[in-house]
């Protein structure tokens, strides 16, 4: 079990992707797990053919306990006797009944891709990772196999007609987000599958269970006459809505004991400078004209690039307050918070991001801002970033004095970009300015470090790099 | 292109990006992003998806005019007729 996070300890292995005897590469996802965030995408950190799958689907095991078991060469030809059972749960035969399991990891309902609530038949291990690799959750398809499967063609099928991600409305997404709801979890009724606030508020209503649109589906995936199944789906309701609110309070648990944890062990400073916005904003104008519509930069883009830029010139700030010493770290692995306007929060990284330019950050940004908002993250998009931004400004706030994420030791906010008054060459102007701000820990660093970052912030922004 | 036919299409584009979108009850000069929702990147998404349905790219400075309703019907108008 991986660390996803400063904050966690043990992590629910929600869905194997393998089975024995696949052979696995460095970086493959391999399994879902459920941290007290979010469900995260699990990569293989090396080559080999899975052994066996130690651990069964449900299970809550501590971070550093072994999931599963790789050899370096072929698959040996007996496998434990358990081993076999687990990997055949994980991995359901393709040509099973479709009678529904009882439910007997209810919180899990809400939250695993391939339910036998959803999918009469579970679809096959290739199905699963076409859908992993195109960014398809398999409860939204809606199988036209025997027995309603999910076959690969109904993914080519979706892929090709468009939609690289659930349409959902932002109303939608807040409602989703306040009411703890995961959007792979609803199934829309707007055009083209697309979720509607209405959905949502379905999804966290008991009664009505006729209008829910889950129930539309149920004698399609139940083999149980009516009765029983609208009967199971009140069931799944409740449950699901107990999943809903426990999800939404491991999240501000977590937060919580983050940021105490950090006021109470981090002596703040705060800085806080104007950054004039005029020279990178027509540098992106300018490269915008060039760029198709749907690749176009925002600001957001540059911020996070010149703090990535800054961070390598200051190293002092860029790394862990870990026993008492600071470590520094090798590359600048920017920690982009996310807030989900529900008052969640979730901080993907963008990997040795100063070595990235204006248009790689742009596009990692927003892969990162999709996945997190409607798919998932993988794990290694979660690993402990070196130093953190905090970007509020399409929240309309002219500047945010953040809490560091220990054991960071530093961290940037830039509030609204806003055209303001301001003196260029002793004539006054309205430029696009932003107030950029560093929260740093007092025991790694003085001010006069954290003034050399924002001033290279300033600097970097001006001087943008030519194409 | 007429009015109504860039209301119309300004509507089918939005509610591709905010499925719920409505636009019978919103003010005339109301702020689109605000109203709806849209950070940064919904933004861009929205002007692409418009430029695809008009048939003529959205430069930047003109798609920051596009705040409000008017302002955006008025630009669709004055494209495709000049």
């Amino acid at each position: 079990m991986p660390s996803l996070g400063a904050d966690m300890d043990e992590g629910t292995l929600l869905e194997w992707l393998i089975r024995p005897g696949d052979a696995v590469h460095r970086g493959d996802i391999i399994a879902v797990v459920d941290t007290a965030k979010s469900a995260v995408e699990v990569e293989c950190f090396a080559d080999g053919v899975v052994e066996a799958l130690v651990v069964d689907p449900g299970q809550v095991v501590p971070v550093g306990a072994v999931l599963a078991r790789l050899t370096e060469s072929a698959p040996s030809a007996s496998s434990a006797g358990p081993t076999e059972a687990a990997s055949v749960k994980a991995t359901p035969p393709r040509q099973q009944s479709s009678e529904p399991q009882p439910p007997e990891r209810p919180s899990e309902q809400l939250r695993v891709p391939v339910l036998p609530a959803t999918t009469p038949v579970a679809p096959s291990p290739l199905v699963r990772r076409r859908a992993h690799e195109l960014g398809i959750d398999l409860t939204t398809v809606r199988g036209s196999g025997e027995g309603g499967v999910v076959t690969r063609h109904d993914l080519e099928d979706l892929a090709h007609r468009a939609v690289s991600r659930p349409r959902v409305s932002p109303l939608a997404r807040r409602l989703a987000e306040a009411a703890g709801v995961d959007l792979a979890s609803v199934s829309g009724t707007g055009g083209g599958g697309a979720i509607r606030a209405d959905d949502i508020r379905r999804a966290t209503t008991t009664g009505t269970p006729k209008t829910a649109p889950v129930d539309d589906r149920v004698p399609e995936r139940h083999t149980t006459p009516g009765h029983a199944a609208a009967e199971r789906t009140a069931a799944e309701r409740t449950t699901a809505e107990r999943a809903a609110d426990q999800r939404a309070a491991d999240m501000r648990n977590s937060i919580a004991a983050l940021m105490s944890q950090s006021k109470r062990e981090i002596p703040h400073y705060y800085l806080s400078t104007t950054v004039d916005l005029q020279r990178i904003s027509e540098w992106m104008r300018a490269r915008n004209r060039e760029l198709p519509v749907a690749e176009r930069m925002v600001p957001s883009a540059a911020l996070l690039w010149a703090t990535a830029r800054a961070a390598r010139e200051v190293p002092a700030l860029n790394g862990h307050w870990i026993d008492g010493e600071f470590r520094p770290a090798q590359d600048v692995d920017l920690g982009l918070i996310l807030s989900l306007r529900s008052g969640g929060l979730l901080a993907p990284v963008l990997k040795a991001a100063d070595n990235l330019d204006i248009s790689q950050v742009m596009a990692l940004m927003r892969d990162l801002t999709r996945r997190a908002r409607t798919g998932r993250l993988r794990g290694s998009e979660l690993s402990q970033p070196s130093i953190s931004v905090s970007n509020l400004g399409d929240q309309g706030v002219e500047s945010v004095l953040g809490v560091i994420y220990p054991p960071q030791v530093a961290l940037v906010g830039f509030g609204a970009v806003t055209p303001r008054p301001w003196a260029v060459d002793g004539l006054l102007g309205i430029r696009p300015l932003v107030t950029v701000t560093l929260a740093a820990d007092h025991r790694a660093t003085d001010a006069a470090t954290g003034a050399r970052l924002l001033k290279a912030i300033d600097r970097i922004l001006q001087t943008p790099e030519e194409p | 292109m007429t009015p109504d036919q860039a209301r119309t299409m300004l509507e089918t584009t939005l509610r591709e990006v905010v499925p719920d979108a409505d636009l019978s009850t919103l003010a005339p000069g109301a702020d689109l992003r605000d109203t709806f929702e849209l950070d940064s990147l919904d933004f861009v998404e929205l002007v692409d998806r418009l430029s695809t349905r008009a048939g003529f790219r959205i430069e930047e400075d003109d798609a920051d005019g596009m705040r409000s309703l008017d302002a955006a019907i008025d630009f669709l108008v004055a494209h495709t007729s000049a």
